[in-house]
């Protein structure tokens, strides 16, 4: 029989009294009630560990950084343990020809029962030849990672949306996950946006699908209800600033000093959905908006391509110059008066010249 | 015609716009107004109000004021659906304007020529005259549709996953335009194209009860329609 996850626990060392404290911990993270923190015990005591293919294609390894810094210190080395992650390039032993024997074992052994955690994404460009994975492109090893996966998780936008090597004029052009060619349709994708996900995040996203052994519920894009169905302004500490009409001007006014809401100069937390006002970063420590930075919406679809990261508005493209929509705006309505001012001129003369007419 | 009658002057006066269409042009005249001015200030706030947060909602005020004008003017629009439907002839233009009658083309080419200033005269309309029909039917019929649509599905971010809001608007009108910031940024367009409609709305409005031959202003507050002469009209409505 197979490990199962607290076998694994037991053998790092890690005592029954920790491992109940996890259980409960990630309970009220994922929240629910007290009763399910036995039922996630008993979950990881019977259940043998999913294989975890953890595949990187174009990607900046902050996704990574951030999930083995998941804050509760035992929920890093319990996922690190209890996910049987048998891939993944960044932080595994083994390397070359022995290390890609591992993603087709797994693939041929756990064929629909394995999970493929995608960091990064594919270059289409050039036949993918800006991301080589063991001397291919790095398309080729999605494609026969994914084929017979049990569920894709997107991590980070890069994976989610396209992120950085995707924006604008993407040159090797690179694609989400979802829309690369070549993953089935069937696969369920679960998206968990943000440069990077906030760690506990992602580990509760790995936890719930161990534990319930079924996906999270979704939204209509693809991401965790639990972390992504609300915006970061809608449970911002922030926000009585926001409703009284106080706000920071520039970064280092009174308000600033006082705390103020960042929208002003440009926080983009009215349109970001993410956990991070209420989960936070650094095991709670803060996020960017307690540090005094608006949110620049990282976790958003296109976020480097939709004008200043202090702007509100997005850029429209087109007129010559970016410009954002109440500049073309204004102009519009300024071109639009002024036709009528002269035309109403022209009106008056024209009158006058009939009435000259007429005597 | 039932609804015309003779003015003391002898000349013909035409009943056009029923109270209720009366009532709501002027409602929907103020909460257009007010959903600008509002608008533009919660796009670009003001000066922070000095005291405690707690004190203040100053900025939830002002955004109270722009959703609820918002309700205000959907329900007008709704009940403008109606009355192109169960209202009087001339109700049914804006709505649903003569795209089909080749008379009515005609009618958009002289308008057009009238205000190059490359016509004398302009034609006599009972309604509206077929180039102002246009302009309300794409400018403020299909204006305000989509500051309904994009503006509810912004609002429905604030209520949240499983109101109606969202449901039936955020769900899908935002990944439609890719992101919230992307409805934001539609919205606040959406929001300039009515102001040009607004000032070309206005300013017609009171170049024609000058220059045209019909009545303008007035007939929007009591209902009749004058004339300035007693020769035939040009509407192609019936």
């Amino acid at each position: 029989m197979q490990e199962t996850f607290y076998d694994v626990m037991r053998r790092q060392g890690i005592t029954r009294r920790s491992f109940l404290k996890y259980c409960s911990l990630t309970a009220a993270a994922l929240g629910l009630g007290p009763a399910f923190a036995p039922k996630i015990a008993h979950a990881m005591e019977n259940k043998p560990r999913i294989p975890v293919l953890w595949l990187h294609g174009l990607e900046c390894t902050c996704c990574s950084e951030s999930f083995i810094r998941s804050a509760h210190p035992l929920a890093k080395d319990v996922i690190l343990s209890m996910i049987s992650l048998d891939y993944d390039d960044t932080i595994m032993a083994a390397a070359g020809q022995q290390a890609e024997a591992i993603v087709e074992e797994i693939v041929h052994k756990h064929k629909g029962n394995y999970i493929l955690a995608c960091e990064g994404n594919p270059p289409l460009n050039q036949d993918g030849m800006s991301c080589i994975i063991g001397g291919k492109p790095y398309l080729e090893q999605l494609q026969f990672a994914a084929k017979d996966a049990k569920a894709i998780i997107s991590w980070g936008s890069c994976a989610s949306w396209g992120c950085v090597q995707a924006a604008r004029p993407n040159p090797t052009q690179a694609v989400p996950i979802h829309k690369a060619p070549g993953i089935p349709g069937n696969v369920p994708i679960i998206k968990v946006p943000g440069c990077p996900p906030i760690a506990e995040v992602m580990t509760a996203v790995v936890t719930y699908i161990l534990t319930f052994d079924r996906l999270p519920s979704l939204d209509r894009q693809g991401r965790p209800k639990m972390f992504y169905s609300q915006r970061i302004h809608d449970k911002c500490y922030r926000r009585p600033h926001f409703d009284a009409g106080q706000f920071v001007e520039a970064f280092d006014d009174e308000g600033a000093r006082k705390g103020y809401c960042l929208y002003k100069v440009g926080c983009k937390g009215p349109t970001t959905y993410n956990a991070c006002s209420t989960v936070r970063w650094n095991g709670g420590l803060s996020f960017p908006i307690q540090a005094g930075h608006p949110c620049f919406g990282c976790s958003e679809d296109g976020f480097w391509d939709k004008g200043s990261f202090y702007d509100r508005l997005t850029d429209v493209h087109g007129f010559g110059v970016e410009s954002n929509a109440d500049e073309i705006g204004m102009a519009a309505a300024g071109v639009v008066g002024a036709a009528a001012a002269v035309h109403a001129g022209a009106s008056i003369v024209k009158r006058m010249a009939q009435k000259g007419d007429k005597e | 015609m039932a609804n015309t009658e003779v003015t003391r002057d002898g000349q013909q006066a035409v009943y056009v716009y029923e109270g209720s269409l009366r009532l709501w042009h002027w409602i929907n005249a103020l909460a257009i107004f007010t959903l600008i001015g509002t608008g533009y200030f919660i796009g670009s706030p003001m000066s922070s109000v000095p005291g405690e947060a707690s004190e203040n909602f100053f900025f939830g005020w002002i955004r109270y004021i722009h959703f609820s004008a918002a309700y205000i003017m959907i329900a007008g629009f709704v009940f403008r659906l109606y009355l192109a439907v169960m209202g009087n002839r001339h109700s049914r233009e804006l709505v649903f304007p003569s795209f089909t009658s080749r008379k009515w083309w005609a009618g958009v080419w002289h308008e057009l020529k009238w205000y190059a200033f490359l016509t004398k005269e302009p034609k006599k309309y009972v309604g509206h005259n077929p180039l102002a029909t246009l302009a309300m039917h794409f400018m403020l019929f299909w204006g305000t549709i989509f500051m309904i649509v994009t503006g509810l599905a912004l609002y429905g971010e604030g209520t949240g996953m499983g109101s109606w809001q969202y449901e039936w608007f955020s769900s899908w009108v935002i990944p439609l335009f890719g992101q919230s910031q992307d409805v934001h940024t539609w919205h606040h367009l959406g929001m300039w194209y009515i102001i040009c409609f607004v000032i070309i709305h206005i300013y017609a409005a009171f170049r024609e009860d000058v220059m045209s031959r019909q009545s303008m202003v007035s007939t929007m507050i009591s209902g009749w329609r004058t004339f300035k002469d007693n020769r035939p009209v040009d509407d192609d409505t019936d």
